[in-house]
């Protein structure tokens, strides 16, 4: 099946964004991040499951009338690292965002290691997991200094 | 100020040096030689679990050196069991002393501890993370032994697993070209992170079952205790743990050089026999705690430890 098949599996939109490569199953995980829900009264459109030559099958997320900005990108890559995002304005792409990490993420997702300072609430600490690779991704926290498995991560999202 | 928390915030060099000024320091420590360098500093000693040695070694090095030290305290009856956070007890401490030395149950503590605090902090143990401090006292007693830290082949054999005092021994090792044999039941084996690390940055490392027969040809053997509680039943601790003790009829074909260490408490892991051989390393180098952790003391107070200090007497 084709990709443009796929785009048209949900009709195209005249200003917002794109989210495509997503891999299958996290769609839903990624609307949550971007703090999509039920009260949202922009349109916003997901397909699931649809063929990928490159991934198998993958997610796709259509957001209109908003446009994701570099640290909600940057949020994406925790659950979506291979997500390609584009910027969509009169029906036509606008803007090509790659994800950039930089050296350290702050604030989106706590440790995932049951013994880690970070896992007591009271204390009044960033999270910081600093990161050591992207391809693949390798997440170490700044504290216990402990690889991050980026499945039980999604989990741990703030 | 930085203070230490991971051998990371250590170059090889610095190691050296801390080694060295720690050599240098070795009558102050037994007492020969008055030297008050820390004279009117305070230690702030903050033990969140429990400690014999690493506690006492830190107070010891500090009143050596005519420093002070004020201590936690038993949690039990301090204000964290009033639920202070250990950012607000890092705050207070820090408006306290000079330096602190903390032992945390969680990992990554004294890094939170470190960047919430203004003095140096020396981290005595965080959870199954880092204990850089042992690691430098075990660093000097193989120097003390072999006279360098070059390519030596060391066993490290026990619980592998929880044992942090070997993770970062481990790490400190290979930076000196150290090979490295990993003698552990196969519950208690070094995570697989530490030693995809390990052999990521070139090291040299096997891993086995067979404690003696790694014997013959180490120049190290460093023991940690295998703790019962750690397996689902009795009869299988029982049948591990007794692969994981030393005798001194083990040592026969030893190298004539080769040390054994251990971090103490032992248990049964070292039979009373390896006392009174040649190899027993294991009580110098709770004493090398105290030299240690005064040379790292004055490093982070940023005070020079003179070339020439006396062997006996006033400096």
């Amino acid at each position: 099946m084709s990709q443009e098949h796929n785009m048209r599996r949900v009709t195209a939109i005249r200003n917002g964004t794109v989210i495509d490569h997503i891999p299958s199953g996290q769609g839903m995980k990624v609307l949550e991040m971007l703090g999509v829900q039920s009260s949202t009264t922009v349109p916003v459109s997901m397909v699931m499951n649809v063929p990928s030559q490159k991934m198998g099958t993958k997610d796709i997320i259509k957001v209109e009338d908003r446009e994701l900005n570099q640290d909600e990108l940057n949020r994406l890559a925790l659950v979506a690292p291979e997500a390609h995002v584009a910027i969509i304005r009169a029906y036509s792409v606008a803007e090509k965002l790659t994800i950039n990490l930089g050296e350290e993420v702050v604030n989106v997702a706590r440790c995932t290691f049951s013994n880690c300072i970070t896992t007591n609430p009271r204390e009044p600490l960033p999270h910081r997991l600093k990161v050591r690779g992207t391809e693949p991704l390798d997440l170490r926290c700044h504290y216990c200094g402990r690889p991050q498995d980026l499945d039980d991560l999604v989990h741990n999202l703030l | 100020m930085t203070g230490l928390i991971t051998m990371d915030d250590l170059t090889n060099e610095a190691i050296l040096e801390v080694l060295d000024d720690a050599e240098r320091l070795l009558p102050v420590a037994r007492g020969d030689t008055y030297l008050p360098l820390l004279q009117g500093k305070i230690l702030g000693n903050l033990f969140f679990e429990p400690s014999t040695r690493t506690r006492m070694s830190f107070e010891t090095a500090m009143k050596r050196l005519g420093g002070d030290v004020v201590n936690l305290g038993d949690v039990k009856t301090s204000s964290v069991v009033k639920g202070e956070t250990l950012y607000d007890t890092i705050q207070m401490v820090d408006g306290y002393t000079d330096i602190i030395a903390m032992r945390h149950p969680r990992q990554g503590a004294a890094q939170y501890a470190q960047d919430s605090a203004r003095v140096p902090v020396l981290n005595g143990g965080d959870g199954a993370g880092h204990h850089p401090t042992q690691t430098m006292l075990d660093l000097f007693t193989i120097r003390q032994a072999h006279g360098s830290l070059e390519g030596l082949k060391v066993v490290l054999a026990g619980d592998l697993r929880y044992g942090r005092t070997v993770h970062s021994l481990s790490h400190a090792l290979t930076r000196f070209g150290c090979e490295l044999v990993l003698a552990s039941p196969n519950l208690l084996r070094m995570p697989r992170e530490i030693v995809e690390d390990l052999t990521a940055h070139g090291a040299t490392v096997t891993e086995t079952e067979d404690l003696l027969g790694s014997i013959d040809e180490a120049d190290v053997v460093y023991m940690t205790r295998i703790q019962k509680e750690r397996f689902a039943d009795e009869d299988e601790y029982t049948k591990v743990a007794g692969a994981y003790k030393l005798h001194a009829n083990n040592l026969e074909g030893a190298k004539a050089s080769m040390i054994i260490m251990h971090p103490l408490p032992r248990v049964d892991e070292i039979h009373p026999s390896v006392d009174s051989t040649r190899h027993a390393r294991y009580f110098e180098q709770a004493f090398n705690g105290v030299v240690a952790r005064m040379a790292l003391l004055c490093r982070l107070l940023g005070v020079s430890v003179p070339t020439d200090v006396p062997q006996g007497g006033e400096a």
